[in-house]
């Protein structure tokens, strides 16, 4: 079998984006900084520049997903590149097709880039090392959703000038969230701090030791922070008996009119979406001036765009095995 | 060490060929001065661009839109390895339709830069017309593109290299032009 070794030199010696844990701090500000020079491009008349012009990127996604999905395909389109959605209950793979023959299938039509995302932690990083194309991790399992972290660090940046001590409380489901896990290793990077909140089953023990505070108390996190990230209740976890009802979850670890009185006026609220009305985050709060949740979506095409931008041009060399 | 540099415009020659380059642009748009846009390609065009809108400024009695343009995104050798991942940014702030748009860079070598530069400008609207202006035009084409205004042509080789240095990157205390010999045969 052929396993390409790919080579990429110069200042973003990268081929893939799999984690958070790959970046330096050096190298997320420098995606930040592009990203807010493509930004621009989103509010010109025309938006697009040629930059991935001739370029193919593929979209793998094994996992529902809008905004993810639609913001990397608009990111791509913006770029110039030509871009595949391919969903798995469209694909080979409902047919019984592993990862490893989807991938060396989807290679011999050549792309560029592979943008994945998958059920199983490991996923993204497994395909990078069987493909040549660069690969981009849209969330794999509990593990990581790199470009998600990023966005939230840019989003963080525009409203808070700086990251470095910015103070940023992560509620609710922790254990099960790869976002929460990414935004970890990605503010850890920048050296802000970082609180996780929520009720005992869905906090990992031992998640000190990622250099992280714990609070079971909401309202101690809304005053301490200057971000407060609010976490997609999955209600599939009620099930699992993880916490007693929704009911119960909402009222203890909710953010509504009550606790929005405790967060300080320059705070801002944020949530990766899609987000459950009335679970973690009540209406009134959505509306509220400090919540940036459309921002993040729109962040989340430049930051994606950087990315892509970044890791264009890998010189691929392939090594008969 | 030999240096294969050699400074061949300095000061008040720098200084004149952008006179000249004014007093043209002046004569020709004196009638669409009302119309006319000043775009410098970053970096070295962009203080080049700067200088010219101060003196046009004063010779048309009126002021006129400036812009930046950067062409990161829009080269044709975006994928090789020597180009930089630094993208700058392009600054078009007013309408360029129906403008009479001057591009302006500090060297005029292959055409590309200009290529790419046309098409970022294109792709904000679309102007009356664009023309070119720089202070040296090097020769050795690779796109037959050719400049409006000009201050000196310079007979180069392919390989040298030509600097132009402005004050204004607080490099220098004065304006040269560098032309640096490479090394090796034709």
């Amino acid at each position: 079998m052929t396993i390409p070794k790919v080579i990429k030199k110069g200042e973003f010696p990268h081929k893939d984006l799999v984690s958070m844990e790959q970046l330096s701090e050096k190298e997320i500000y420098m995606i930040l900084d592009t990203a807010s020079r493509f930004k621009k491009i989103s509010l010109r008349n025309i938006k697009k520049v040629p930059a991935l012009k001739g370029k193919t990127v593929i979209n793998l996604f094994f996992e529902p997903s809008t905004r993810t999905r639609t913001s990397f395909e608009i990111a791509a389109k913006r770029l110039s590149a030509d871009i595949v959605n391919i969903t798995s209950t469209a694909s080979a793979v409902v047919k019984g097709e592993t990862l490893l023959d989807t991938a060396q299938t989807l290679m011999a039509m050549k792309p560029d880039f592979m943008i994945i995302r998958h059920s199983y932690s490991g996923s993204a990083l497994y395909l990078s090392r069987i493909v040549s194309a660069s690969v981009l991790n849209a969330g794999d399992g509990l593990h990581e959703h790199p470009t998600q972290a990023l966005l939230d660090l840019y989003t963080m940046k525009e409203y808070k000038g700086q990251l470095e001590g910015l103070k940023v409380a992560i509620v609710g489901d922790i254990a099960h969230s790869r976002v929460a896990r990414s935004n970890i290793i990605g503010l850890n990077k920048v050296k802000a701090e970082v609180m996780l909140v929520g009720p005992k089953t869905l906090i990992p023990s031992s998640i000190e030791k990622m250099n992280v505070k714990v609070s079971y108390d909401l309202k101690e996190a809304i005053c301490w922070a200057d971000v407060v990230m609010m976490l997609r209740i999955q209600l599939e976890r009620l099930t699992e008996g993880l916490f007693p009802t929704i009911r119960e979850y909402s009222m203890l670890y909710g953010l509504n009119r009550d606790m929005l009185k405790f967060l300080k006026k320059d705070a801002i609220i944020m949530h990766p979406g899609p987000i459950n009305r009335n679970v973690e985050i009540s209406p009134e709060v959505v509306g509220d001036k400090r919540c940036v949740i459309l921002n993040q979506v729109e962040n989340g095409i430049a930051v994606r765009m950087a990315v892509l931008f970044l890791l264009r041009g890998a010189e691929k060399v392939s090594i008969e095995q | 060490m030999k240096s294969n540099n050699k400074v061949i415009l300095k000061g008040e020659e720098i200084h004149k060929l952008i006179l000249k380059i004014a007093k043209e642009i002046a004569e020709r748009y004196k009638c669409n001065s009302r119309d006319l846009a000043l775009v410098g390609i970053r970096t070295g065009g962009v203080y080049l661009m700067e200088r010219i809108y101060r003196i046009l400024k004063k010779k048309l009695k009126t002021d006129m839109p400036r812009g930046i343009v950067d062409i990161t995104l829009y080269r044709d050798d975006i994928d090789s390895p020597l180009s930089k991942p630094e993208v700058g940014e392009t600054e078009l702030l007013f309408d360029v339709n129906d403008k009479y748009i001057i591009l302006i860079d500090d060297v005029l070598y292959t055409g590309r830069t200009i290529r790419a530069a046309i098409d970022v400008i294109i792709d904000f609207g679309r102007p009356k017309k664009i023309d070119v202006a720089v202070l040296i035009d090097r020769g050795h084409r690779e796109i037959p593109f050719y400049a409006e205004f000009v201050g000196c042509k310079i007979e180069t080789l392919g390989r040298d290299k030509i600097n132009v240095v402005f004050t204004e990157e607080g490099k220098r205390k004065e304006d040269v032009v560098i032309l640096e010999r490479g090394e090796g045969k034709i």
